[in-house]
């Protein structure tokens, strides 16, 4: 199957892990990602909050030039990994085709680089909507061939990727549940975490430390209290934040966290039999050793 | 031209038409049309001088048609009907024109309205010229009601028919009836016993000699019309012979087997697998559930045919479905209302947290009869809550669910409180509200009772039910998260229990009910009433009524008065007999017919026939409700539909275009 793919710029450094792992796993689930040439930022969560017309222009850009890349296939379909781009670009499109008007400014400002978007020309979907929707979890339980068998996984969609709740999205707006199905697929077992789709934070770390940490704090404690072994995440904003603020939420609040933050893509590639350093492991900061190691005494106890 | 002397009367309906139309110019105008002997506007045409002025006219000016342009016909073209006739004109020379609710009412615009309201009322003044006389159709009425539904709306309306004298089929799905009423406890805002107020009214439904009652059994097909109605009954079988059973319940207590009861006991009790839903059960006879009986399932057991006492033994395995063929002449629709499904909002917990209840569990379990004899507990069953959240408006009142107010569940929230304080002195209870609606008799003096009682009342749509703790406070606690829109502060309040208040939604199988019964129902799913303040028990279709919350949300004293006000309208049409129908119908050209048979599957009616012999279709009067689907489908045009017969509808569309209507054009050398 193939579908346009927009890494977004987290991608490319601090979420590489999350690029790769995504590429591992697409390969024996026959996905065919066929990335946005020269594709630009999606501006994040700041820009369309300063200024909304230069920041749809942005996102746009990207979507224009997906809409010409015609091999696209499936309908011309684009797929975000990252929350906020993902976002980001569903937004720009759903509003554009709500207001013509917004769509002639927005297309005005494309012509400087002669380009056009034709509002609803490309459908935007995230990278868990088409793992879960288009691929399934039969086809996933198909690929397994090391079940993540003990594993206590706490699965967590952020804020982003199923809101606002005037955009259509593919699971429950208030209490997702895909992620929850997809890590049961793969063998593991799933903790009810109350706080699945609460904020992370987001940029507030470098805002209001306090207002971020609190935060950070919470999802953490929340995961410990229900004895999860580690966190998969959906979003590149919300493992940096849980992984690299964790020493800070230790030190702030005196406990001794040490829960690892892993890319639900990286857990599909692990349960594939794929080699660990094929899907990005060892970049994280938190050392998912812990969880590794835990997976490999499941499969020996298995057998 | 025709010899036809038209009388136009335009209306003013006060200033409800006169501010935005030219009355006067219009009337002037009119006058002038072909046809027409006089054209008069009126203050008021439906007031009995307006009506004078028809009938003067009539017998002074010989007028042969009447027109008068004013409101919708629903509301007076039965008024002006019987004004012509008192002024000696057959009633259907009559022609209304609509230029309040399509005109006056939808624009402020007077020069267009002015022009619209000639417009209709020329379209009327070319049609009523083609106006043929026709006489009302008489039909008999059976003096035998359908009561479909035994909660408390059919009960009563049930009882008030019996009562007159007249004969009832009372059917229900359930195996007893007194509806979702029986599973109550308490009843806002008296607080009287339900099952004290409701078990005489099902005793009496069960001994009344005018009532046949149809328990586990369900309507599976209507034919007929208003007056003459048949209809096809399944009497489910029970495995349990009526007419030999005493109701004893040996055969209850001997079964070895359990099961959960999610109907009755919402989840919370269990019952054995040969039951009575509760035990003043009306009728008194149990019912076996075959999808859990060992005999049923695996062959063995039969300990309820064992120690049956009776001569015969009245379990019979072998009983089988029975369809029961009924004639009655009125059908009454009190199918009642399905609770929301408080799964589909995750956020709350229910199904998940084990300590999060619906309502319905509550009511079981403060029901002295109930599977905690009337205890509060947790859902361990032993330990009583300290403190207990009400959440109100779950599934209403939100764009998500459902946008309507159920109407009572603020009242019996409250009523939840009050138990609560009641049954555990000391407890804290947090009622989370939208607004406080709690409009009714006794019902604002209830709420202030509550206030008094110490109820912590936080304005505010729960967020979320989370057992997520933020601080050792909360450890082990519930959390109940809300905005306290009056302090504008966001509030966390840890608590033991917490019920979501559900709404009321319309049943799951309304829509296909309303198939089966010819009529309409809402995007809601609730049954659509023929005039929603002057008529809100009777449905478009003739000699079908709705009583009680298939209708919309309601609390038990409207829902018997909705049972007891269908009864009356159908014990008025009984005692008269026969009604005059509407001789709006179809007939088809015997002569012409090709018998192609198109028209007899689209009749929605069932009205058409098929003579095999002649080789003809044929319309029956009496069934037929002039909605004119075969009319239209008839290929050769030889269905006509009377008052609405090809000339009559071409003419209207020509009269309505007056002003752009096109002359015949001479073409160059013809």
């Amino acid at each position: 199957m193939k579908y346009g793919y927009y890494p977004g710029c987290s991608l490319e450094r601090n979420a590489y892990a999350y690029h790769q792992s995504a590429m591992a796993v697409a390969e024996p689930l026959g996905i065919d990602f066929i990335e946005v040439e020269d594709w630009n930022c999606c501006g994040a969560t700041e820009y369309i909050t300063i200024d909304l017309l230069p920041a749809y222009a942005l996102v746009s850009r990207n979507l224009a030039i997906a809409a010409k890349q015609e091999q696209n296939g499936n309908g011309n379909q684009l797929v975000a990994p990252c929350s906020a781009c993902f976002l980001n670009l569903k937004k720009a499109d759903h509003y554009m085709s709500e207001s013509p008007e917004l769509s002639e400014q927005v297309n005005q400002a494309l012509a400087a680089g002669d380009l056009n978007y034709e509002p609803g020309s490309v459908t935007v979907r995230h990278l868990l909507d088409i793992i879960v929707t288009d691929i399934g979890f039969n086809n996933i339980e198909s690929k397994v061939t090391k079940p993540l068998t003990n594993l206590r996984i706490a699965p967590y969609y952020g804020c982003l990727m199923v809101r606002p709740a005037n955009i259509e999205s593919f699971d429950n707006q208030e209490y997702p549940n895909s992620l929850d199905k997809l890590m049961k697929s793969l063998g593991a077992q799933v903790v009810d975490y109350p706080l699945k789709a609460h904020c992370c934070g987001g940029h507030m770390t470098q805002i209001s430390e306090n207002v971020a940490l609190g935060l950070i704090q919470r999802l953490l404690k929340n995961a410990v209290d229900y004895d999860a072994d580690a966190i998969a995440t959906v979003c590149p904003m919300c493992q940096l934040n849980l992984d690299a603020y964790q020493d800070a939420v230790n030190k702030r609040y005196g406990t001794n966290y040490r829960l690892p933050i892993l890319y639900f893509t990286q857990l599909m590639g692990i349960a594939f039999g794929m080699p660990p350093t094929e899907l990005g492991f060892g970049k994280e900061i938190v050392d998912a050793k812990p969880v590794l190691d835990k997976i490999e005494r499941g499969r020996l106890e298995n057998e | 031209m025709s010899e036809e002397k038209v009388g136009v009367y335009i209306c003013h309906c006060g200033t409800n038409i006169a501010k935005t139309v030219d009355v006067e110019e219009v009337a002037t105008w009119a006058g002038e049309q072909p046809n027409v002997e006089i054209a008069r506007e009126y203050k008021f045409m439906c007031s009995s001088l307006g009506q004078d002025l028809i009938e003067e006219d009539i017998k002074e000016k010989g007028l042969t048609r009447v027109v008068v342009s004013s409101c919708s016909p629903h509301m007076h073209e039965k008024t002006f009907r019987t004004a012509c006739e008192r002024g000696g004109l057959n009633p259907f020379f009559f022609e209304m024109a609509n230029i309040r609710e399509h005109d006056s009412w939808i624009t402020d615009d007077k020069e267009a309205a002015t022009k619209k309201a000639k417009a209709l009322t020329n379209a009327a003044i070319e049609r009523v010229v083609h106006h043929q006389p026709l006489e009302p159709i008489p039909v008999e009425i059976n003096p035998n009601t359908l009561v479909v539904g035994g909660g408390i709306s059919g009960i009563t309306a049930a009882l008030e028919l019996a009562d007159a004298g007249y004969h009832v089929y009372l059917v229900e799905r359930e195996p007893s009836i007194g509806g979702h009423m029986a599973q109550l406890d308490k009843t806002f805002p008296t607080l009287d016993c339900s099952a004290c107020i409701l078990t005489p009214k099902m005793v009496d439904v069960g001994q009344h000699p005018n009532i046949t009652l149809l328990t586990y059994s369900e309507v599976e097909k209507v034919d007929g019309y208003l007056g003459n109605y048949t209809v096809a009954v399944r009497k489910k079988a029970r495995y349990v012979d009526e007419e030999h059973c005493t109701g004893c319940g040996i055969c209850i207590e001997k079964c070895p087997f359990k099961v959960i009861d999610n109907i009755f006991e919402a989840g919370l009790g269990e019952r054995k697998v040969i039951y009575r839903p509760f035990p003043q059960a009306v009728p008194k006879y149990p019912v076996i559930d075959t999808e859990n009986c060992v005999y049923f399932q695996r062959g063995k057991c039969k300990a309820c045919q064992l120690f049956c006492p009776t001569e015969p033994n009245s379990i019979d395995f072998e009983q089988k479905d029975e369809i029961i063929q009924i004639q009655v002449g009125n059908i009454i629709l009190a199918t009642g209302y399905d609770l929301f499904d408080t799964r589909r909002i995750p956020q709350y917990g229910y199904g998940r947290l084990a300590n999060v209840f619906t309502s319905l569990e509550f009511e079981r379990m403060v029901n002295a009869a109930g599977p905690t004899d009337g205890k509060i507990l947790l859902r361990d069953m032993e330990t009583a809550p300290e403190t207990v959240a009400i959440v109100h408006c779950v599934g209403s009142r939100d764009k998500n669910y459902n946008e309507y107010c159920s109407k009572v569940c603020c009242m019996y929230s409250l009523k939840f409180a009050h138990l609560v304080h009641e049954r555990l002195p000391g407890a804290e209870v947090y009622n989370f509200y939208i607004d406080m609606r709690t409009p009714g008799k006794g019902y604002e003096e209830f709420y202030h009772r509550l206030l008094e009682e110490g109820t912590h009342f936080i304005r505010g749509r729960v967020a979320e039910v989370t057992d997520a703790a933020r601080n050792p406070g909360e450890e082990g606690k519930l959390i109940v998260q809300a905005e306290d829109t009056l302090i504008g502060k966001q509030r966390r309040i840890p608590v033991d229990m917490v019920i979501l208040s559900a709404g009321i939604e319309a049943r799951s199988d309304s829509k296909e009910i309303s198939q089966l019964f010819k009529m309409g129902c809402d995007f809601d799913g609730f049954f659509i009433e023929r005039h929603p303040k002057l008529d809100p028990i009777a449905t478009m279709t003739d000699g079908i009524y709705i009583a009680g919350t298939c209708q919309g949300p309601k609390d038990i004293p409207e829902s018997v008065s909705q049972g007891a006000a269908a009864a009356a309208r159908v014990s008025s049409l009984i005692s008269r007999g026969t009604v005059m129908m509407e001789p709006i119908r179809a007939s088809i050209n015997q002569e012409e017919c090709s018998g192609c048979r198109i028209c007899n599957n689209m009749c929605p009616y069932n009205a058409i026939v098929f003579h095999e012999d002649r080789h003809v279709s044929e319309v029956i009067t009496a069934l037929c409700q002039g909605c004119g689907t075969c009319v239209a489908a008839c290929p050769s045009g030889i269905i006509s539909g009377a008052h609405f017969t090809n000339d009559q509808v071409l003419s209207e569309i020509e009269g309505i275009l007056w002003d752009v209507r096109k002359q015949p054009e001479l073409v160059p050398g013809d």
